[in-house]
């Protein structure tokens, strides 16, 4: 077969053509899944929330909290039931897991319990790290109804002195739930405080 | 602290090849002798780094302002291999030496997934500057070459010794680094992971 | 060579994991469980299908001394493709794969394959030839997540074999390197027991 021949005009010619086309159909693929995969974050999003607060239908309201010394913001869903606040869904993360990420839905009642914790995101090793979901173990249950507020569930691995029990060999795991859970207890008492301040 | 936290955690507890499983290819490809694993390893650290610079900037100021995250595969893969042949012509006319060390390595580094990987994964990552984005690349590549010298020490050692015939080759190759990587597995609670 | 050979030779004959040892990275890197192995490999084949499909086609359009950046600019477009749709169909094994999915671009297999075969063979030749590699690397990438996940969890695709914790190294980055290690000195073994 013969090579076509190459000069600058059709070298320049044909790689902007191909960039040209590909960028275009990237760009369509994009614009039609783009909605899905927001959707999809969205939708994640609402089923963590009624997860985590069990008992709650309604709609909640979103504030953004950003702590001093993060890097990231944490999103307090407040829940209001008949005036009344029911508590809350704390879109909270972690960067200290063992792949570096993960993001959970903490629920807390008015008083600041929790009620339930719920995994969104994580890519944590399967077999180990990933027991910290709900439908791998049990370890996210010794969470439930604890009151992080209130200092008389210490919220850290035992290891480093707290009340949790730590997956068995995921210390780096557990020690992320713990941070993340306890990222959202700081503020969901910043953001209910706040509230009341005001009233 | 931050950074030598950070160093620390790159090069040993999330080894790039050991524990993130980029840039198998020259492990295995360019591992025979440890001279020419270290000049491999010194061209990833400043190609890696270079990269990660470059893509991170077109990232910051070009792709995100733009709304173009969705070119970001192609983007970067065609700046790494522009990159490649820029530091290797660039090195040819200034640097004949340097160049004859490291020039064979170069196109290699192309298709080394570990550059392209690294260059998106530090784009993933939340809340990271672009200074923090070359200090994990930097460290990371020195990972890289930590482990390609460590484990060319062990290929020389076993040129000596005598292999079951169907082992020899990348069998075995493999089970070194698998022995290798349970060794790194060591350092895992040494540092807070990045 | 025939079709059928065209087909069939990346299955077993020229399987590119376990026999070219090619593709290393996402073998060792998404095989912790089968179903993983199973979405990377079938992500891979689509993008090897499809640019194999269209490098063929364009192989008399594209001047011979930008034919690799070409060949790339087409490969990087199909990954980011399946990428987009990956997220937008198949959350949970997008999230699983992460980053291995746009490393597919690098992956030795797809520019090897148009380099060497669709750049010089017809269109339904080339089509072809990367449904039977993509076809065998997901067939070596699942068989991988199969040992793996067995060993490791006691499960296959999910469902549990055997209860308890299983042999944790298998899941780990060690028990990659080892497993893929004795599966390629067994092809060898089997390969030579043949001849």
């Amino acid at each position: 077969m013969a090579k076509k021949e190459s000069n600058l005009r059709n070298m320049i010619f044909s790689l902007t053509l191909i960039v040209l086309v590909a960028s275009a159909a990237l760009a369509g693929v994009y614009v039609i899944t783009k909605p899905s995969i927001d959707g999809q974050q969205v939708a994640k999003t609402q089923e963590a929330i009624k997860a985590v607060l069990p008992g709650f239908s309604g709609k909640t309201e979103r504030v953004a909290i950003k702590l001093p010394n993060d890097a990231d913001s944490v999103f307090v869903n407040l829940a209001y039931q008949d005036g009344e606040l029911f508590g809350g869904a704390v879109q909270t993360y972690t960067d200290k897991a063992f792949k570096s990420y993960f993001s959970l839905m903490v629920g807390f009642d008015a008083a600041g319990n929790i009620l339930e914790t719920e995994v969104i995101k994580m890519e944590e090793t399967p077999g180990l790290g990933d027991k910290i979901d709900k439908s791998k173990s049990n370890f996210s249950e010794q969470f439930v109804k604890m009151c992080p507020a209130n200092n008389e569930f210490n919220l850290k691995v035992k290891k480093d002195g707290g009340t949790v029990d730590a997956i068995t060999a995921a210390t780096i795991s557990s020690r992320a739930y713990c941070d993340a859970v306890n990222r959202a207890a700081e503020a969901f008492d910043i953001v209910t405080k706040k509230g009341a301040n005001n009233e | 602290m931050e950074y030598v936290l950070m160093i620390i955690g790159c090069i040993f507890v999330n080894n790039i090849v050991l524990a993130q499983f980029l840039g198998i290819c020259p492990f295995l490809g360019v591992s025979n002798k440890i001279n020419t694993s270290f000049g491999m390893g010194v061209a990833v650290i400043f190609v890696m780094t270079l990269a990660t610079l470059v893509t991170s900037l077109i990232q910051n100021y070009v792709l995100i302002p733009m709304d173009l995250t969705f070119l970001k595969t192609i983007t970067f893969i065609l700046v790494i291999a522009a990159l490649v042949q820029m530091v290797e012509i660039v090195l040819k006319k200034t640097s004949p030496s340097l160049y004859q060390a490291l020039g064979i390595f170069l196109p290699l580094i192309t298709t080394n997934c570990a550059v392209l990987g690294v260059a998106i994964a530090v784009t993933e990552k939340a809340g990271f500057t672009i200074l923090d984005s070359v200090v994990y690349t930097a460290a990371t590549a020195i990972g890289f070459t930590l482990a390609i010298v460590i484990f060319a020490g062990l290929r020389e050692q076993m040129d000596l010794v005598k292999i079951p015939k169907g082992m020899q080759g990348v069998p075995i190759s493999l089970i070194t680094a698998g022995i290798l990587a349970m060794a790194f597995m060591g350092f895992s609670n040494l540092v807070p992971s990045f | 060579m025939s079709k059928v050979r065209i087909l069939t030779k990346g299955l077993l004959k020229e399987n590119p994991t376990l026999v070219l040892i090619l593709g290393m990275c996402p073998s060792l890197a998404v095989t912790t469980s089968a179903m993983n192995g199973l979405g990377m490999g079938l992500a891979t084949t689509f993008v090897l299908l499809m640019s194999n499909l269209l490098i063929s086609s364009l192989k008399n359009f594209i001047p011979d001394s930008v034919r690799i950046p070409a060949f790339i600019v087409i490969i990087a477009t199909f990954v980011s493709i399946v990428d987009l749709l990956m997220q937008s169909y198949l959350p949970a094994l997008s999230d699983s794969l992460g980053l291995f999915i746009k490393l597919i671009v690098v992956n030795c297999i797809v520019l090897g394959r148009a380099e060497a075969f669709a750049s010089k063979n017809s269109v339904f030749d080339s089509m072809l030839d990367g449904l039977g590699m993509g076809l065998g690397f997901t067939l070596s990438l699942t068989l991988i997540g199969i040992i793996r996940e067995l060993l490791g969890s006691g499960a296959i695709f999910g469902h549990t074999l055997i209860s308890g914790d299983g042999i944790l190294i298998f899941v780990l980055a060690p028990g990659a390197f080892i497993v893929l290690g004795f599966l390629i000195a067994l092809v060898r073994y089997l390969q030579r027991k043949k001849n």
